[in-house]
């Protein structure tokens, strides 16, 4: 038995089960950093002082530049399936994620760094907040990555069988990581330069 | 097929045009951060430009700016419980919740006679 609406919009809403989904999924998400964003609102407001200049914004910045550019690649990645390229589909989903790659890579070098200064999340506030909300963003770009590798390797075999579908799949793959892209574009700012 | 087709290809512009203007922010944002501004204008352009650059992707890389109204309606809502969970701490610290109040006074304790 096929699953109803994966293509087809449903009559009732328009849309199709998945991208409701996602944005439900997405809202879900917003509430759970917005409750960190919260907490960091709290913690700044009550400090006596709150430290500046202690990331490295060259790094920030660069991380924020692959970002944009991952979420350019993703988007145009279903725009090319959209277009019936297959190729060049998969081209910029890979790399979509050897840019996700190189954002870890600079941060574990900017978390190495920490560690090997001792400042851990148990130094300071300001590195307690830093640490959840970069760790809990670090976690979801790993989420997206796996979900891309599958769409990638053993998931790709669906465009044969449903092209409209496995579209769809890189759609809402491509929604959740522009959230990611997102979150980061305000995270940058408030905890590398303010 | 072929009208969405061509939509999409004129889609492809759009998203490479907002790409290039994104990386024009973020180094606008950083520029601004070399003038060592005021604290409380620093903040309010650092996060002014970080809500463009938010809703840019958005309305542009989601398609947030022709998608259906049941979507609108989800994130309305998320909107609404995001701005109360922002401001919900803030209750905390102007109110008298989680501080502590004077203890009652213990009962004598009555000497056995």
């Amino acid at each position: 038995m096929e699953i109803p609406y994966t293509v087809e919009p449903r009559p009732d809403s328009g849309l199709a089960n998945g991208k409701l989904g996602i944005w439900l999924f997405l809202a879900s998400e917003v509430m759970l950093f917005g409750a960190l964003f919260s907490t960091y609102i709290l913690l700044r407001v009550g400090a006596p002082e709150w430290p500046h200049g202690e990331l490295s914004v060259k790094l920030g910045a660069i991380n924020t530049v692959i970002l944009i550019c991952s979420s350019v690649t993703m988007v145009m990645s279903w725009a090319s399936l959209k277009l019936n390229d297959f190729s060049k589909g998969r081209m910029y989903l890979l790399i979509t994620i050897v840019l996700a790659a190189v954002f870890l890579v600079n941060k574990y070098f900017e978390y190495a760094d920490h560690f090997a200064r001792g400042e851990g999340p148990w130094h300071s506030t300001f590195l307690a907040i830093y640490f959840t909300l970069t760790g809990l963003h670090g976690l979801h770009i790993i989420g997206g990555i796996v979900v891309m590798l599958y769409l990638l390797g053993p998931g790709a075999g669906l465009w044969k069988r449903h092209p409209e579908q496995y579209a769809n799949r890189i759609e809402y793959t491509g929604l959740y990581w522009h959230f990611v892209d997102l979150v980061w574009i305000f995270l940058f700012p408030v905890l590398y330069l303010l | 097929m072929h009208a969405d087709q061509e939509s999409i290809r004129k889609s492809i512009r759009s998203y490479m045009i907002v790409g290039a203007l994104l990386l024009m922010f973020t180094g606008i944002t950083v520029a601004a951060n070399q003038f060592h501004l005021a604290v409380p204008a620093a903040i309010t352009l650092a996060l002014l430009i970080a809500t463009i650059k938010g809703s840019m992707v958005a309305s542009v890389f989601m398609h947030l700016s022709h998608e259906k109204k049941w979507i609108y309606g989800a994130l309305l809502l998320t909107a609404v419980f995001f701005v109360v969970l922002l401001f919900l701490p803030l209750l905390t610290t102007e109110g008298g919740i989680g501080t502590p109040t004077a203890q009652p006074a213990r009962p004598e304790a009555h000497e056995p006679h």
